[in-house]
């Protein structure tokens, strides 16, 4: 077995950023293995899970709605629950919020219109799990591309959840008309995290930035404990 | 037994899809103050009660058909016809 910890990316019908989240884990150290959403359960050894970006099921229902209830979420709620780390991308985090492993939902883009830009997300709480890399107060330079991710909560819920310091990650500029800019969540346990931006899609100067690294490197690391915990 | 269901926005929810269809009807020429969209789902039921029907249909958008968060529902017809 590979010394590099195990992650699962899960595969949709209609995920269509599995393949770059596994190269780019590989890029920082995973050993990366694809699980198709019909399985009942994760590969042995899995130190971290990712859900990828793409448009599950064609976004039928509400994006993300249809891949909450697949059967290998019931496999990802267990491993969440055991305190294992869960990355969801995009798509990802409309699935995690769907299957209310994380608060709030996305919405349609306020503008009406699909976004895809570099973003610039100031880094709220570094002492998170998944940011562990950042400073607080750092911005990260990472693509959007997207046509559903205004996250919203009720009023009380978003306080809360500030307070609370679930808010990781804010956009610098209203990129979709997320509530309070928020970019990316985490459960209240920090061991999951939702973001709009593509983290596996910055992870090259050469592709304009390398930011995404640093959130990828993290879950690898966080990756590398909970294998150990678990084992 | 039929049943038919319309999920639509909360109130107070943001519509962009009913802001984008208001103001292509607006262009239009139509005297249209807003619109909001929802969806409307057709099933049919293996039960003959109309109230296990209903609970059943009340799990359904609680846990698939609609999102609490920002989404309402109501069964508009529940029925063998």
């Amino acid at each position: 077995m590979s010394d590099r910890p195990l992650v699962a990316v899960v595969v949709f019908p209609g995920s269509n950023d599995d393949r770059d989240a596994g190269w780019a884990l590989g890029s920082v150290g995973a050993e990366p293995t694809f699980v198709w959403h019909e399985e009942a359960s994760l590969p042995e050894g899995t130190g971290a899970v990712v859900l990828p970006g793409g448009f599950s099921y064609g976004d039928y229902l509400r994006t993300g709605a249809i891949a909450s209830v697949a059967p290998i979420m019931s496999a990802v709620r267990a491993f969440a629950s055991a305190g294992g780390p869960v990355l969801g991308i995009c798509n990802g985090f409309q699935v995690l919020c769907e299957a209310r492993l994380l608060p709030g939902v996305l919405r349609p883009n306020r503008q009406l219109e699909f976004v895809c830009a570099d973003a610039t997300l100031r880094v709220e709480v570094a002492d998170s799990l998944f940011l562990r890399r950042c400073t607080a107060g750092q911005e990260l330079v990472i693509p959007v591309k997207h046509g559903e991710g205004a996250w919203y909560a009720d009023e009380g819920t978003f306080v809360q959840l500030a307070a609370r310091g679930q808010i990781v990650l804010r956009y610098t500029d209203d990129v979709n008309g997320a509530l309070g800019n928020v970019a990316g969540v985490v459960n209240e346990a920090g061991n999951v995290l939702g973001l709009m931006p593509h983290p596996e899609h910055a992870v090259d100067p050469l592709l304009g930035s390398a930011d995404g690294g640093l959130l990828l490197a993290a879950l690898v690391d966080a990756a590398a404990a909970h294998r150990l915990v678990a084992a | 037994m039929k049943a038919t269901i319309v999920v639509r926005p909360k109130d107070g929810i943001l519509d962009p899809q009913g802001d984008a269809v208001g103001h292509s009807l607006r262009k239009l020429g139509f005297d249209v103050a807003g619109a909001r969209v929802g969806r409307v789902i057709d099933l049919e039921l293996d039960v003959a009660d109309a109230d296990a029907a209903r609970a059943e249909i009340e799990r359904m958008c609680g846990e698939l058909l609609a999102n609490p968060l920002i989404e309402s529902f109501e069964i508009i017809r529940l029925g063998e016809a």
